[in-house]
């Protein structure tokens, strides 16, 4: 599906999110951690690690990456993936900023 | 006149002068101490008059402590007074010149005398003993106009005293009544070994023989024995045991046995300002005839006598070595074993080495070696651990260290053997004692280290160790792994990284990383290290940054395997209240909160928290965060101590509130426990904790340094104090030192180790103006922290603040497309 004829919901304004930490926002009986990066650009995963289901949203940002608060697993918010030595991928979100308005995507 | 207690000792020998150096060592200024030694000389090691007849050192160099070390402590000396009278009712002694002291507390270190056979013609010239320096210099005399020597008795001391003869220029022949030299301490093949040895060297020997009298005019010229036989000798020395010196304290009513008998405490059980300590001691039945045990007896003694507190005297088990050059002996515990015993066993007749050892359950019951006993201290310290040495068994006699090598393998077995293994058994001093004086004291010779750490200072068995120890330290101190970076974001270690935000003034996390070069944007492990050595270094000036603290301490709760909460209030010191406990029990009902538990720190857990529900839950509490989530103060563990407790001696609930509330907001580099116990039962298991003080009478223990976690540590004596104030003060101090000295995630255990509990002492009890200003920065970074951070967030979100908006998820809507 191109950009523009994604569903973007509003979330909330970006400022709703602290910098360099995230917010929780729940779709039904999904969990979706939205980061807000250091250079202010917003990034969407399953709030779920693939090792044992840590959640995500409360562990360290670290660049573009999200260090696991349970058991520090480094997990790229670009694609969802698991970096070395570790395995595994967790599901990505589109998600943008504009006009200080956060959407995201659930598709 | 100075209103000092008066403390008197009889007795200017090894084991008493060593209870007055601990003495000094624990309270310098608590005792007049006057001392009375029958001998001319200062206190001497007794060990070594063996080596100086046998010319391998001189009396000069066998003083322990020299006059001037008895004036420099103020010590009353009187040498060449012997006392003949204590009167306890008057508490005082009377020496035989009629010189008197008083005293309130007296110790009896008299020694013992060396017993001379009664047999017919004993009391002629030319017999004689060998116990002290005049016995020394009557043979060196003697061996100037006479030729032949006898000695009769042909263990340690008897054999030691042959060699010493012959050195000096005489022929010796060692008469002994058993078959086996040193049957005390050998069995027969290494008794033969010995022999065969000795006899080599030119000591002749009549074994198995008893001596029926003494022939001669005025001096001796001869010996008769059982058999028939006689002998030829100018000079006779009885070596044949000794007898615990108590005429003293027998005359005066204290009750004796074999020896002044002593509790635990080594205080005479029938006048508690008496005490004993040495060979003329007896203590749960025995009377000690080697400095090792005497050693420990000294340290007991100090302990109690200047009010430590409560330490015991258990007894010793002892090991023996024979300090003839070229010949090796070692022998401890049960040498023989009983018939059927597990025994291992090397026997080398040609190269002369012989190795036995004694089992039972696969643990060390007996050793004796000859020839080669490098591994004597080694085996002797697994015997004392009661190791389980079945991995061990088929290779140990090779050598303990097993390289394979068994000969004195040198730097190896040094650097093989274990941190704990006893090197100098005569003064309980142990590698790691060792290593620390090399590593941490900078000490690079045998001598600074014998000064330092009393090692290879007795009996001198130990010195090739010490070598052996120093140098494989020395060889190894630069390769140490301290220095490795945080993490794998910088190439620095704590300490440059510490250096570089005090010295170029950093106070926030991102400017630390970008001004000393990091890769990326930190890690979980270099970014919360950051965030404390900024805060701990800028108290007033930083800025912490709640992005790079990790969850629980971001959260002021701990994070649970399924992404709820536990929220632990504080409860101080243990204590509650019923109203306290209704509140708790309401709001867990209010937020159903699943799981309610007593944690393992003497207070409630509700564990299972969402949390959304947190803030809420914490503004109905009303109640101080326990900071159970964070590297700051736990729980001070505290037992009902005086207030209600039949033993207790000081208030330690009391005390564990106060010192809960006064460190509560500090961050460390890990979480700190305290404990504090009313007395030395213990309860609140203060000994395992960073910081346990003990009640004692009049005072509290500091003791300082246990872990009870991974890996379960001890804490050591820091201080003894009187006053809680006091407590207060050195618990500051030694936190804020830690604090600026501690690596982030180190807890006390570990950095006491690393930085050694000496100089800890030194910048926190000794230094007063030190200790003051740790109090004072501490101070300063506390003054920042006068909030609570649950009530912060409380605030926080009253106000509507978006900052802690993190605490709350958005629902939205799926939108069906
Ligand atoms: C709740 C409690 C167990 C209990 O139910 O009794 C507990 C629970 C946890 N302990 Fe503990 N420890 C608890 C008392 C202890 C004790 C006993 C004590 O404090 O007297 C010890 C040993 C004493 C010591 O620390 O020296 C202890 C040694 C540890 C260790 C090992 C620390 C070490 O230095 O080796 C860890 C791991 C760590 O800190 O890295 C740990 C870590 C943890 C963590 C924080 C694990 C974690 O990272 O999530 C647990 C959090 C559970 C939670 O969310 O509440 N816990 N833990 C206790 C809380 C006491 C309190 O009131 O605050
Ligand atoms: C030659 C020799 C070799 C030894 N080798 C070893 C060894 O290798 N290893 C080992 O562990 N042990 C060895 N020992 C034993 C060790 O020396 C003693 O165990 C130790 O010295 C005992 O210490 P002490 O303080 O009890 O007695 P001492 O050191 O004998 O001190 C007692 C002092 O009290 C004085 N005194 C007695 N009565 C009075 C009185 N009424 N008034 C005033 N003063 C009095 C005595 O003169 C003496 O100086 C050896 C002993 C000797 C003699
Ligand atoms: S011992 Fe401590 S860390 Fe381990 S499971 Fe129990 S509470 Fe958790
Ligand atoms: S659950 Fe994320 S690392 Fe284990």
């Amino acid at each position: 599906m191109s950009e523009a004829n994604k569903n973007w919901i509003k979330v909330c304004t970006l400022d709703e999110i602290p910098p360099s930490q995230a917010r929780t926002v729940k779709a039904g009986d999904t969990i979706i951690a939205v980061f807000r990066l250091t250079d202010n650009r917003v990034k969407a995963v399953e709030n779920r690690c693939p090792h044992k289901q840590g959640p995500l949203a409360e562990g360290i940002i670290s660049g573009d990456d999200i260090l696991c608060p349970l058991h520090n697993w480094r997990i790229h918010l670009d694609d969802g993936k698991v970096a070395a030595p570790d395995e595994g991928c967790v599901k990505t979100y589109p998600v943008k900023v504009e006009d200080g308005q956060v959407l995201l995507s659930l598709d | 006149m100075s209103n000092k207690k008066k403390l008197v000792m009889i007795g200017n020998g090894m084991a008493g002068v060593r209870a007055i150096e601990e003495i000094l060592k624990a309270n310098p200024d608590m005792f007049d101490i006057t001392i009375f030694g029958a001998e001319k000389y200062p206190n001497y090691n007794r060990i070594m008059l063996s080596p100086v007849l046998a010319g391998d050192t001189t009396i000069e160099d066998i003083i322990l402590n020299d006059e001037q070390w008895y004036a420099d402590n103020d010590i009353t000396l009187h040498m060449g007074k012997r006392i003949k009278e204590i009167q306890r009712g008057y508490r005082k002694v009377i020496a035989e010149d009629g010189t008197e002291a008083k005293y309130d507390t007296l110790i009896i270190a008299t020694g013992s005398n060396p017993f001379i056979i009664p047999i017919p013609g004993h009391d002629k010239q030319g017999v004689m003993a060998f116990r002290d320096i005049d016995d020394c210099d009557t043979m060196v005399e003697a061996a100037k106009k006479y030729k032949k020597a006898a000695v009769i008795g042909g263990g340690l001391l008897g054999l030691e005293a042959a060699k010493g003869l012959m050195h000096l220029g005489m022929q010796a022949t060692v008469i002994h009544d058993q078959a086996t030299l040193m049957n005390m301490q050998l069995d027969t093949p290494a008794g033969e070994m010995l022999r065969t040895s000795l006899e080599s060297q030119g000591m002749a020997f009549k074994t198995s023989t008893l001596t029926t009298a003494v022939v001669g005019d005025e001096r001796v010229t001869g010996l008769t024995f059982k058999d028939g036989t006689s002998l030829d000798c100018d000079l006779l020395v009885m070596a044949v045991g000794i007898r615990p010196n108590m005429a003293l304290a027998k005359d005066c009513g204290l009750f004796c046995n074999r020896g002044i008998v002593v509790n635990d405490y080594m205080q005479s059980v029938t006048d508690p300002s008496v005490y004993s300590v040495g060979e003329c001691a007896e203590h749960r039945g025995i009377a000690y005839g080697l400095v090792a045990p005497l050693f420990e007896q000294a340290k007991t003694l100090a302990y109690m006598i200047t009010g430590q507190g409560l330490k015991t005297y258990q007894g010793s088990v002892v090991s023996t070595k024979l300090k003839i050059s070229g010949v090796d002996v070692f022998s401890a515990g049960d040498f023989m074993g009983t018939p059927g015993a597990d025994i291992i066993e090397l026997m080398d007749k040609v190269g002369g080495v012989y190795k036995k050892i004694i089992l039972e359950d696969d643990k060390i019951k007996g050793v004796v070696m000859f020839g080669d006993t490098a591994d004597g201290p080694t085996f002797f310290q697994w015997m004392q651990d009661g190791k389980d040495i079945s991995e061990q068994r088929s290779t140990m006699l090779f050598s303990a260290s097993g390289l394979g090598d068994a000969g004195h393998s040198g730097e190896d077995l040094a650097s093989a053997m274990s941190d704990d293994t006893v090197v100098c058994g005569c003064n309980g001093v142990t590698k790691k004692d060792v290593v620390d004086s090399i590593v941490k004291g900078g000490l690079t010779t045998r001598k600074e280290i014998t000064a330092c750490t009393k090692a290879a200072g007795s009996c001198g068995g130990c010195a090739g160790l010490v070598d052996q120890i120093l140098a494989s330290t020395l060889g190894t101190a630069f390769v140490e792994s301290e220095h490795d970076p945080i993490c794998n974001c910088t190439e620095m270690n704590h300490e440059q990284v510490k250096e570089q935000i005090k010295a170029k003034k950093l106070t926030m996390v991102r400017e630390v990383m970008s001004v000393l070069g990091w890769k990326g944007e930190g890690c979980h492990v270099c970014r919360p290290a950051l965030n404390y050595y900024i805060t701990m270094t800028w108290p007033e000036d930083s800025e912490e940054d709640r992005t790079s603290r990790v969850v629980n301490e971001k959260m002021h709760a701990n994070i649970q395997k399924d992404g709820t909460f536990s929220v632990i209030p504080r409860i101080y010191g243990g204590e509650t209240t019923p109203d306290d406990l209704i509140r708790i029990a309401t709001v867990a009902k209010k937020y159903n909160v699943p799981t309610v538990k007593i944690t393992g720190g003497q207070r409630i857990d509700l564990l299972g928290v969402k949390k959304e529900d947190l803030t809420a839950m914490w503004k109905d509490l009303d109640m101080p965060s326990g900071y159970a989530y964070g590297k700051s103060l736990r729980t001070v563990k505290t037992c009902v101590g005086s207030k209600w407790c039949r033993f207790g001696t000081q208030d330690s609930t009391a005390l564990g509130i106060h010192l809960e509330k006064q460190l509560e907001r500090i961050w460390f580099p890990a979480k700190v426990k305290l404990g504090v116990s009313g007395c030395p039962r213990n309860c609140a298991e203060a000994t395992i904790k960073d910081i346990g003080i003990v009640g004692v009478e009049g005072g509290w223990e500091i003791s300082t340094g246990g872990n009870g976690g991974v890996h379960v540590v001890a804490t050591e004596l820091l201080c003894l104090v009187e006053t809680a104030e006091e407590v207060e003060a050195i618990c500051k101090a030694y936190l804020q030192h830690y604090r600026e000295t501690g690596r982030h995630n180190e807890r006390c255990a570990p950095w006491q180790q690393r930085v050694g509990l000496e100089s800890i002492k030194t910048a926190v009890v000794d230094d007063l103006a030190n200790r003051q200003a740790l109090i004072e920065r501490l101070k300063v970074y506390l003054d920042t922290q006068d909030q609570d951070p649950w009530a912060e967030r409380v605030a926080d979100a009253e106000k509507q603040q978006q900052i802690f908006t993190e605490y709350t998820p958005i629902d939205i809507p799926v939108v069906e497309v």
